[in-house]
This record gives C-alpha cells, sequence and structure tokens, in this order.
C-alpha cells in the first residue's frame, strides 16, 4: 500500500521532531544532520525523504552540496491545528457530493 | 490543499460554524441529510434508528479499525424541508458532552447550493476539545502507520 504522506506523519516520530528542530536555525547538509544522531545515515535519509515528502523540509543546492531548510507554509499547517477537523469535513462533504451527484441517474423516477 | 470547506472558530466561542458550497440542487443536499440509507454512505456509520420527524431520535454506531464499536444519538429538535435542521448530537461515553447543531440550506442556483452548520458546545472547553479531535486522531494514526513501517 502506498502511504498518503502529510504533515501529521512528519511529525509522529520523535527523530523527525529532531531534525526539524534542527534545520529551524540553519539549513544544513544530510551528512550535518546525520550527525547529530546515532542512527545510520540511511535512517537519517529515510527521515530527510519522508519531511521532504511532507513539504515539511525543502532543497537548496549550494555548489556541490544539496542543503535542506524549513518549509514555512509546510510549517504553517502543522501549526494550524483545525486543519485536520477541517479536512474531516470537506473528506465527508465531498463523498456527499459525489454520492448525491449520481443519485438523479440512480433514481430516474424523482427525488 | 484546497479545501471546498470553511471553518470558523473563533477564540474563546464556544461555536464552530462550518460552511460549503455544493454541486448539487438544495433538494439533493437536504436529502442526504433526512435519508437513513445515504447518511450511511457519506458519513461512514451505520443508522440503528433515525426518527425523521419532530422531536424524533436517531442513532449511529460506527466500528474502527480495531473492530471497537462507537455510539452517537440525539433528537432532531425541527426541521423545515430544503430549509433548515435543528438537531442535537452526543457521542456515547466519552466527556464531550451534547452539542446542538443548526443546519441552513440555501439555494443559490437550480444546480448549486449552500450548507451553514452551526454547532453549538456547553462550553469553550469542549467546543476546543471536539475541534482537536480529529489532530489527535491523525497523529495517532500517523504512528500506527510509522509503526508498522518500522517494524516491518
Amino acid at each position: 500500500m502506498k502511504l498518503r504522506r502529510d504533515v501529521f506523519q512528519a511529525i509522529a516520530d520523535p527523530t523527525r521532531r529532531t531534525i526539524i528542530t534542527l534545520v529551524a536555525f540553519n539549513a544544513m547538509t544530510p551528512t550535518a544532520i546525520a550527525e547529530n544522531f546515532d542512527y545510520s545515515r540511511q535512517t537519517i535519509s529515510k527521515h530527510i525523504q519522508i519531511l521532504t515528502e511532507c513539504e515539511i523540509l525543502e532543497q537548496e543546492q549550494k555548489g556541490r552540496e544539496i542543503y535542506y531548510q524549513l518549509n514555512p507554509k509546510g510549517m504553517e499547517e502543522i501549526a494550524n491545528f483545525i486543519e485536520p477537523f477541517r479536512k474531516l469535513w470537506d473528506d465527508r462533504f465531498n463523498k456527499l457530493e459525489s454520492i448525491m451527484k449520481n443519485y438523479p441517474k440512480k433514481h430516474p423516477n424523482g427525488i | 490543499m484546497e479545501y471546498k470547506t470553511n471553518v470558523i472558530a473563533e477564540e474563546g466561542k464556544q461555536e464552530i460554524l462550518i460552511t460549503r458550497e455544493f454541486d448539487l440542487p438544495v433538494e439533493l443536499l437536504f436529502k442526504a441529510y433526512k435519508e437513513p440509507e445515504i447518511i450511511e454512505q457519506w458519513m461512514g456509520t451505520k443508522v440503528l434508528k433515525f426518527q425523521w420527524q419532530k422531536h424524533g431520535s436517531y442513532r449511529f454506531e460506527t466500528t474502527d479499525s480495531q473492530g471497537n464499536k462507537h455510539g452517537f444519538n440525539g433528537v432532531i429538535h425541527d426541521y423545515i424541508s430544503n430549509q433548515k435542521i435543528v438537531r442535537t448530537f452526543e457521542m456515547e461515553g466519552m466527556s464531550f458532552g451534547v452539542q446542538l447543531e443548526v443546519y441552513e440550506f440555501e439555494k443559490l442556483t437550480e444546480n448549486t447550493s449552500k450548507l451553514k452548520q452551526q454547532i453549538i458546545y456547553q462550553s469553550v472547553e469542549h467546543r476546543n476539545q471536539n475541534l482537536k479531535l480529529p489532530f489527535k486522531q491523525g497523529i495517532n494514526w500517523a504512528h500506527n502507520q510509522l509503526e508498522k513501517i518500522f517494524t516491518n
């Protein structure tokens, strides 16, 4: 199953929360980020990849190095706890709308 | 992410206002709230009881991914077809209190309509608790998914 990536996935993990805190101050290379952890470089790369897919981190190429920094828009979404509530209702209403759009076709004798 | 739904929860108020425009005639939108079979489909719940009348009561039941059942119930205080529904809503066995819900349906054009859903809670604390529920569930969900990934 392909997982849907969202900001809540990003902040659910303590390592990723630490990475967010680290790059909040300075843009950092993956090597510099990995130096702060006892995990393998691969594990940290995976976390960085998830954070990037969730649009919490953004990449910037400086010379031969890739730097990661915070994407302020992604962080805004985390700060706003109303968004999941809104998404819940939006999903429900989208479903309602698509069900009712098909209703006349399924019930040709009228509403 | 673009949402068609707007949520207004003013600081210090014990209500939430949800508005949304639909590409549906108002009659079809209203119908989605009064037919138990349709409610089951879009709310993702079982409808155990639904008395569509003034002072009629209703009861829903959902089953979560762990197989636990959750009950919800309330009373339809009153309604005006294609215009308004006033009802109560309560999550059973939870400390979220009873909420009063006022639904206003408005015809925009022949094929579009607008819903204004006002939810009034017992207190500001009750409202905030309810508002944060999907946020907490989102985090729990994410946590469980991650545990699955990293334990596999």
